[in-house]
């Protein structure tokens, strides 16, 4: 049995050919998707074949086999047209055809996607050298435990002495000082930077270490404001948003 | 005996030879549904000529794969005199029909054999089942029109009709 019992007295009927109405729209709708009701249908034909069997026994004149026969001879056999194929019957050829056009579609884009994640690879290992190059600059920069040697002329005292190195494009600002004289505790050095048109921009806190060395890596800073000078004062702990005054050092762009 | 296949094969090359044995093989069983259906000797001659002549002029209606050709021409023979018989035209494309059912009744000794078990479940079957089930495959009446004809429910004949056709698939499953 099929299994869909609601189907099943409407199938013998359907077999039949005495399913009308609803009734037989309901059914074909659902053989179109029932291969076990469509087997069961088949079945019930067979039964209904043997039901045929059941009248066996009258048998046709005998003149209507000459009838048949000269009738026949009237229609002789042509070689068969081509059986007309239902227009469904292409369709897995069809769709053959397609799987095949998204295979080679998708060979082709994987093709590509491995270049591109080659490519992608190629470029990882190349900044992460470039990357570990970079920590090592700032490493060696920022150790505490760095030698951090000024050279000056010969027989003059050490000078303090600042190195801002600043790139507009991408805001970015690395400033290294040396033998910064120290602040009181509750004072800090902030680093300005002086654009060419504007009030000066805080541009970080800073307090020199024992050996009067300090830096201050990319600190905020607005987008894009081209520097005329960097300089130094000695502020509130917490900052302050104009320089205090006095300027304790100034260094304009080269 | 040369098979059905064989025979279907020869027509398909124009052999009036593999007509005439097709349809002394077959003749009886068309007429004699045609017959109990329509109730008319001239009717049931005329459809076993339409019949024969259908498949004279395609053979490719029938497919081998599709079951065998005796069952194949019962249920065709059938439907077509119900269409006859209710005068509308054939509802249904003869290449259409599958009939699963792989039973030989090329031989006559096995289509005797057949005929006899079928009458013998026939006549075993309670009348009011035996009835529903002959007017609804002689006769061509719906559930509804049975159901109005002997005052039974709906539901009892559709039932009635399944289980018939179920106990003689039963019958030939042993």
């Amino acid at each position: 049995m099929s299994g869909h019992e609601q189907f099943a007295d409407d199938l013998a009927l359907h077999a039949l050919g005495v399913l009308s109405g609803d009734e037989r729209v309901a059914l074909e709708k659902h053989l179109e998707e029932c291969a076990s009701c469509r087997r069961e249908l088949e079945s019930l034909r067979g039964d209904m074949a043997l039901l045929a069997m059941s009248t066996a026994g009258p048998r046709p004149p005998a003149r209507s086999r000459q009838r048949l026969l000269d009738a026949a001879k009237r229609e002789p056999r042509r070689v068969e047209e081509k059986t007309a194929h239902p227009w469904w019957l292409p369709l897995p050829w069809i769709a053959t055809g397609v799987l095949a056009l998204i295979l080679i579609f998708m060979s082709l884009q994987n093709a590509g996607l491995r270049r591109q994640v080659a490519s992608m690879q190629r470029d990882v290992a190349g900044q992460q050298v470039e990357l570990q190059k970079a920590r090592e600059v700032v490493a060696t920069l920022t150790a505490s435990d760095a030698m951090r040697v000024t050279l000056v002329a010969a027989k003059a005292p050490p000078q303090p002495q600042g190195k801002a190195i600043y790139v507009r494009d991408r805001s970015s600002l690395i400033f290294l000082a040396s033998n910064m004289p120290p602040v009181p505790s509750d004072k800090m050095y902030e680093l300005w930077l002086i654009p060419t048109t504007g009030a000066p921009i805080p541009a970080g806190l800073f307090k020199p270490d024992a050996h009067g060395s300090a830096t201050v890596i990319n600190p905020p800073l607005p987008a894009n404001v081209e520097a005329k000078a960097f300089a130094i004062t000695v502020e509130p702990e917490a900052g302050s948003t104009t320089p205090t005054m006095p300027i304790v050092m100034v260094g304009a762009g080269e | 005996m040369p098979a059905d296949s064989a025979l279907v094969a020869g027509m398909r090359q124009g052999s009036e030879d593999a007509l005439a044995q097709l349809y002394d093989r077959y003749s009886p069983l068309v007429y004699s549904v045609a017959l109990r259906v329509l109730g008319d000797t001239g009717a049931a001659e005329d459809l076993l000529q339409e019949v024969f002549m259908q498949l004279w002029r395609k053979p490719s209606l029938f497919d081998s794969s599709r079951g065998s050709l005796g069952s194949w021409l019962a249920v065709i023979s059938r439907n077509r005199a119900i269409d006859v018989l209710r005068k509308r035209k054939p509802e249904t494309d003869v290449s259409d029909v599958i009939v699963a059912v792989e039973r030989d009744l090329a031989g006559e000794a096995d289509r005797n054999r057949v005929m006899e078990k079928v009458r013998g479940l026939l006549g075993g079957m309670p009348s009011t089942q035996k009835a529903a089930l002959e007017m609804a495959y002689f006769e061509g009446l719906s559930h509804s029109e049975i159901s109005a004809k002997t005052g039974e429910p709906l539901g009892t004949i559709k039932t009635r009709i399944r289980t018939g056709l179920m106990a003689l698939r039963k019958a030939f499953e042993t």
